[in-house]
């Protein structure tokens, strides 16, 4: 990620710090941070570690105690509270929608204390029900009658009713079961490759975190940031103890599942034509140091056999191949390749653009990628 | 002699109802005005104090401390005791019913407004709601079920309490029980009371038919 | 200020204190009608309220006790009472004014003791039963102790309504701190009237403040903040008089 001039931030935090009356120990001392515009930052860490706290700062739903906060060029602590949250989307765990009101109003809410028309108004609130992947009969309805994944997604459609430049989203997955969660991860990176928001995402979920963010924020008690950085580069070098604890024993499967095969490159295999002799396909074999060979012309991949079947049949064959189960394309991940490997007996996985063979990755070879 | 009396007449007798019905009805419209008028008072009053003490939490103790006291001192003494100095008047009734509103309304009032979701105030200031707003648009209405519940139990209380009234000369129904025990008339008093809880479970059911219409979305999220 | 020393004399004339009309009688008369009345209705009410609430049977008839006793003033119960106790060869004065007072106790603490019964943590109740426990000693020993706040709030209220209602036992011939109030009306004397209502209002706020602190004393340390919360229900279950 390369540095962004100062100016261009759409979030700056400086030195902020807040300390809750009657408590002698900060909840947040002292943070630094910037997000510059069309960024997800997501702020991550154990309970207690202030990232709640530094999301509602922005929004000043809590006071900061000391330091400024700037919010698209605006300096928030110097603007009245209630006209600098209608300029921020706000989204909470527990929707916070108004259930004496219908989808439909839900939505409009912001825009209509903002003093648009209604005109405007439902035409904007038809677009974000769109938007957001919800059925335009469900304008009418009351939060009441929805499930908690269409609740969340009214939830970001009324973030985002007002068109703010700023969304604030305080672990808005977090009650719901985890199916529903990652089919709303995805929609909401589906969204921002659309609407380009600046998003402040809070969770304490790491491998949410390495998921949505652009950069990651690891913060540890006391809102001290122990690290930011993009999610690769977290996980190949935290920065301290505490940063690789939090990320987990599995951080090597979790970098590969950030890297898509496209990017590495992939290995033409120990593939021979049909027709080749039992010791062209055990030489072929041997340079792989494996007991087994594909069988395919340049740009197919048909199947595998043992060395054993083709010195038995005399030649190697083009029919009655040992299939490869899993077909990856170019854009599943390292870590959906692994899991490839290990689940067949060939222990590679063979790598495919449509019908077109591209190559195969070992496990050998993903491990240097990530040992590189 | 009199008991005699009382023991040997049917318990309603058909031809004093038919007879008097000019007098039952006098007596029901003066019963719903004491009752409106208390209710009215009450909630104004109730309101009035339920925003101080959500304003200010500290003030909260003392007001239902206070009110709970009004609540806890009988009617009939609390007419009593304001006699002397009120008379025997409308505004001694009044002074009483409205007494005994306070307490509940109040109570109602602060819990449902305290029990309104923190998640979704917290949403609404996130999205720019001023203090004055989230009241009116947001607290109040979310707070209804709880709050008409309230204006329920302090109707049909208030109906209640009326009756005492009569022995002050404002009773309303009451003045038939009252008349009935004079003259040892069961008739009387059964009108009186039969048409005291029918006055009751009306105003019930009205305030039951109001909550559906102010609070379409309770239903919503029952069928669900 | 002339209408103040009045009332001040009277109270200072100890002829009125003593003897079958004096303040001490009548308030001996007050509360232990009263206190009777309670005991009696507890009876009558509590068995049946635990069982029910036990079994978990009869809720709509729980819920409906109350709501009807709600509806009826206490007034016309007292004025019920009457024809009731000469049917029943009674006569007037106690039993009227009893009668009325045991009718008027019965719906909150019923009710009261049901749902305090039933609102008994279902998990509590089947942890007990998995132990091995009769039902028996799921109701005495689980279910009883946990109703009990509830239980002793209604009593409370209950009390405090009947108290109030004795009042109206002097409509009916009998006596108490009523007959003040009654006697006062009737001979137009406002130093009577005020004089009783003090009476009654202070005898009302004391058994309230009086069966609170039992309350606080009897109820089990750790049900006390649950006893806070449902207060109120209790409260809103019970008719004022």
């Amino acid at each position: 990620m390369t540095e962004i001039p100062i100016n261009d931030a759409m979030i700056r935090l400086e030195h902020v710090s807040k300390t809750f009356p009657g408590s002698g120990t900060p909840a947040v001392g002292d943070l630094s941070l910037e997000v510059p515009e069309g960024e997800i930052l997501v702020l991550v860490g154990p309970s207690g570690c202030g990232k709640t706290t530094t999301l509602k700062m922005i929004n000043r739903i809590i006071e900061p105690s000391s330091g400024v906060i700037w919010v698209a060029g605006v300096n928030a602590i110097e603007t009245q509270p209630h006209e600098l949250r209608r300029q921020i989307g706000y989204v909470i765990q527990q929707t916070g929608l108004f259930p004496h009101r219908t989808i439909a109003q839900n939505i409009g809410t912001v825009p209509r204390l903002l003093g648009w028309d209604r005109p405007r108004i439902a035409a904007r609130v038809e677009e974000l029900i769109d938007l957001v992947g919800l059925d335009a009969d469900m304008a009418n309805r009351y939060p009441g009658e929805l499930s908690g994944g269409q609740q969340q997604r009214v939830g970001v459609a009324r973030a985002l009713a007002a068109d703010p430049p700023v969304l604030l989203m305080d672990e808005p997955f977090g009650a719901v079961d985890p199916i529903v969660r990652m089919r709303l991860q995805a929609e909401l990176l589906d969204l921002q490759a659309r609407v380009r928001k600046t998003i402040v995402f809070v969770t304490h979920d790491i491998d949410e975190a390495i998921q949505l963010g652009d950069r990651v924020a690891i913060l540890n008690v006391g809102g001290v940031l122990e690290q930011i950085g993009s999610p690769e580069d977290i996980l190949r070098e935290p920065a301290n103890d505490f940063v690789a604890e939090f990320l987990g024993t599995d951080r090597g499967l979790k970098r590969l599942s950030l890297i898509k095969i496209h990017t590495v490159d992939l290995d033409p295999g120990p593939v021979v034509v049909p027709g080749t002799s039992p010791q062209e396909a055990r030489s072929v074999a041997a340079r792989y140091d494996v007991d087994w060979v594909g069988v395919g012309t340049p740009g197919t991949l048909a199947g595998w056999l043992y060395l054993t079947e083709v010195e038995h049949l005399g030649q190697v064959p083009e029919h009655d191949l040992r299939p490869f189960i899993s077909r990856l394309t170019t854009s599943a991940t390292l870590k959906e390749a692994l899991d490839a490997i290990v689940s067949t007996r060939a222990k590679v996985a063979a790598v495919f653009d449509g019908d077109r063979y591209l190559g195969m990755l070992t496990a050998e070879r993903i491990s240097a990628e990530i040992t590189q | 002699m009199i008991l005699a009396q009382l023991e040997g007449q049917p318990l309603v007798r058909w031809d004093w109802v038919a007879d008097h019905l000019d007098d039952i009805w006098a007596a029901t419209k003066e019963h719903l005005v004491l009752t409106g008028i208390a209710l009215g008072v009450g909630l104004i009053l109730s309101v009035a104090l339920s925003l101080l003490a959500i304003r200010y939490r500290k003030t909260y103790t003392p007001i239902t401390w206070i009110t709970g006291i009004l609540y806890t001192i009988p009617s009939l003494a609390l007419f009593s005791i304001l006699v002397p100095i009120t008379g025997l008047s409308v505004l001694t009734a009044e002074i009483g019913l409205v007494g005994y509103t306070l307490l509940i309304l109040i109570r109602n009032i602060v819990a449902g407004i305290d029990g309104v979701d923190p998640a979704i105030k917290e949403a609404a200031i996130g999205m720019g709601y001023t203090r004055l707003r989230l009241l009116i648009q947001i607290e109040v209405p979310l707070a209804l079920p709880v709050i008409i519940a309230g204006i329920r139990i302090a109707s049909v209380t208030t109906i209640g309490l009326v009756t005492v009234a009569a022995l002050i000369g404002k009773g309303g129904l009451g003045f038939f029980i009252l008349q009935g025990l004079r003259r040892f008339f069961t008739t009387e008093i059964v009108v009186g009371a039969v048409m005291s809880v029918a006055l009751a479970v009306a105003i019930d059911l009205l305030l039951v038919l109001a909550q559906h219409a102010l609070t379409p979305w309770v239903r919503a999220k029952a069928t669900v | 200020m002339e209408f103040l020393s009045e009332v001040v004399h009277f109270f200072a004339d100890g002829a009125n204190w003593v003897g079958n009309a004096g303040i001490l009688n009548r308030t001996l008369e007050h509360v232990g009608l009263s206190a009777f009345s309670m005991a009696v209705a507890s009876l009558i009410a509590i068995p049946p309220a635990l069982f029910l609430g036990h079994t978990g049977r009869g809720g709509f008839f729980a819920v409906s006790i109350v709501n009807i006793g709600r509806a009826v003033p206490s007034f016309a119960i007292v004025a019920l009472a009457l024809p009731v106790s000469i049917k029943l060869g009674l006569g007037l004065g106690f039993w009227p004014t009893f009668l009325a007072l045991v009718a008027l106790a019965l719906p909150p603490m019923f009710t009261n003791t049901y749902t305090g019964v039933r609102e008994v943590d279902r998990d509590t109740v089947e942890a007990g039963l998995g132990m091995g426990m009769t039902g028996w000693e799921v109701l005495s020993g689980i279910e009883l102790p946990l109703a009990s706040p509830v239980m002793l709030a209604a009593v409370r209220v209950a009390a405090v309504q009947v108290v109030a209602t004795a009042t109206l036992g002097a409509l009916v011939a009998w006596g108490g701190l009523g007959r003040y109030i009654i006697d006062g009306f009737s001979q137009g004397d406002n130093v009577e009237v005020f004089v009783g209502g003090v009476l009654v209002a202070l005898l009302a706020v004391v058994t309230q403040l009086f069966l609170g602190w039992v309350e606080r004393r009897a109820v089990p340390a750790g049900l006390r903040k649950a006893n806070a919360a449902r207060e109120g229900n209790v409260e809103a279950a019970v008719q004022v008089a």
